[in-house]
């Protein structure tokens, strides 16, 4: 039983990384490799942030202003340098490294001790590993409502329709550099925010804890839509946090089997392999037909 | 009606500066466009149509000239601020509509062609309506799929829909760049009509690019034809109304 609510903890926890990954992945029609350096970056600003007196909110909030400015750079490199995306991520991962370890002055930092989210009364009060999943919720019932809210205003709708067809978007004089400068803030604030919140559940943050993020992130995402098929943008959205939960039973079950922990990146990265070749499968052994007439009784 | 609306003044455009490749695209090009005119351009591949629609439109910044509208000098303003006065239909029915997005999420978007979008709900469902309405004088099906991904629909449809969106917010010019030449000939013919129809009907400012001699003698209240970057010939009202496909033909035969 604490296994599984363990489970659903961390797949909360970290469905804020899905979500964010998103905005970029599939909104903007791009892979943007910063998050693998605002992941740690948010991680250490917020620890160094608590370590220096400041309230743990305070500090979340600081990792996502630090991880949207990440962003920014990239999204200047990109749309201002004319530095191709994967590469100005690259560029930005590659400095961030060197920046998380300026940050925490050595390559892990413990939290031991100090407050964090997770420490409240109403939390602690609760048995175990329920705070994450309380937390996990409440975070991305506001961050998934948050970003619901956004795409459907005006400036949302110029959003979509930036990563949809940007010379449409620029003849009906939507700045499509802004827009993309935008998402990639945004993005990566709040995998930033996903890095204090991993960081402050852990108790410490680590300068390598950045490496295979991009993977976990899509494997929300990925995850989410191969089990939940054909949904609306809104309805896609929550698929991610789903995503996020079953992804994290998926790790569950292949650990289960005999691999240990030094394994999750090779782990990780086949089971994404293997979702986003999904459609090629289905194509290849024409699995629609195959489950119909397994289910078709009147065949 | 004759007020100028655009003028072009001593226009140059180079592609390749400063290589010896260099080529000068719109050569030393005027042309004053007055409020109201209908004109349709012709003229050979790589006479510069395509050319100085984008240079109108800001995609393609100029090497020297001005660029006045209504006498304000626009040629540094950024594609976006142009969008403000100026609206496009591109040749291609991929270019003018966004794919994943609804025909109504797409004609919202062109409803707020040129202006701030902020934080306010989008207010679709207000419009709906409304969307009906003005799709349903399409006649080509368009009303029946509001809420269809326009990636779902027929070339047809979705450069109906790329056209109705240049014009629902009304442009002060508007340019067609060869905006029938990838449908099938009926298709091309329907859209044609609706075209001519709805720029009467709004009085509207409007540059057309085709390469139907036909179209270019029946619409229209001018033609142009663009050679080596200038504009070598320029006719309006009953002199154009005058011309023949015999007539151009041979024109055509004179400056090749």
């Amino acid at each position: 039983m604490s296994v599984m609510v363990s489970t659903i903890g961390q797949g909360l926890l970290w469905a804020v990384l899905g979500v964010g990954l998103f905005l970029t992945f599939r909104i903007l029609d791009f892979a943007d490799m910063t998050v693998e350096g605002t992941f740690p970056l948010g991680a250490a600003t917020c620890v160094v942030a608590i370590s220096n007196g400041f309230s743990p909110i305070a500090a979340t909030l600081l990792a996502f202003v630090v991880g949207s400015l990440a962003g920014l750079i990239t999204g200047l490199l990109y749309t201002k340098g004319h530095i191709p995306i994967l590469l100005a991520g690259i560029l930005v991962m590659t400095a961030c490294y060197s920046v998380n370890l300026r940050i925490m002055g050595r390559a892990n930092v413990s939290l031991l001790g100090k407050s964090t989210l997770f420490k409240n009364k109403f939390l602690e009060s609760l048995p175990q590993y329920f705070d994450s999943v309380v937390l996990g919720t409440i975070v991305m019932v506001v961050v998934t409502g948050i970003v619901i809210y956004f795409l459907q205003t005006q400036l949302g709708q110029g959003f979509i329709a930036t990563g949809d067809n940007q010379t449409m978007a620029r003849s009906l004089g939507i700045n499509t550099d802004n827009m993309k400068i935008m998402g990639l803030m945004v993005s990566n604030g709040l995998i930033a925010f996903g890095g204090a919140l991993v960081a402050q559940n852990n108790g410490y943050a680590d300068v390598n804890m950045g490496i295979g993020i991009i993977v976990i992130a899509l494997a929300s995402i990925i995850i989410g839509e191969v089990a939940f098929g054909d949904l609306t943008l809104n309805q896609r959205l929550v698929a991610v946090t789903l995503g996020s939960i079953l992804y994290r039973f998926v790790l569950l079950i292949v650990l289960s089997l005999g691999f240990n922990a030094n394994d999750l990146n090779l782990l990780s990265a086949i089971v994404l392999a293997l979702c986003m070749m999904l459609p090629v499968f289905k194509q290849a052994f024409n699995f629609k037909h195959i489950l119909k007439r397994g289910l078709d009784t009147n065949d | 009606m004759t007020k100028p609306l655009l003028e072009l003044k001593n226009v140059v455009l180079k592609v390749n500066r400063n290589t010896p490749e260099e080529i000068k695209i719109l050569d030393h090009l005027n042309l004053t466009i007055n409020a109201g005119d209908f004109i349709t351009v012709l003229g050979s591949n790589g006479a510069g149509k395509s050319t100085l629609f984008n240079a109108i439109g800001g995609d393609l910044s100029i090497d020297s000239g001005q660029i006045l509208l209504n006498g304000r000098d626009i040629a540094h303003d950024s594609v976006e601020k142009r969008t403000r006065f100026l609206s496009r239909v591109f040749q291609d029915p991929k270019l003018g509509t966004a794919p994943r997005m609804t025909v109504a999420e797409n004609l919202l978007l062109a409803q707020r062609r040129g202006q701030r979008r902020g934080l306010r709900p989008r207010r679709l469902n207000r419009q709906m309506d409304y969307f009906k309405e003005i799709t349903t004088t399409m006649h080509n099906g368009l009303d029946e799929r509001l809420t269809t991904a326009t990636g779902n629909l027929s070339g047809g449809q979705r450069q109906a829909l790329s056209f109705l969106m240049a014009t629902l917010k009304r442009p002060e010019l508007l340019l067609l760049d060869e905006h029938t030449a990838a449908l099938d000939p009926q298709t091309s013919q329907d859209l044609m009509h609706l075209t001519n129809q709805r720029v009467q009907d709004q009085q509207l400012t409007c540059l057309m690019i085709t390469h139907h001699l036909e179209d270019a003698l029946t619409y229209g209240n001018r033609l142009i034809v663009l050679h080596h970057g200038q504009i070598t010939f320029d006719v309006a009202g009953p002199e154009k109304a005058a011309l023949t496909t015999e007539k151009l033909y041979s024109f055509f035969a004179e400056i090749e």
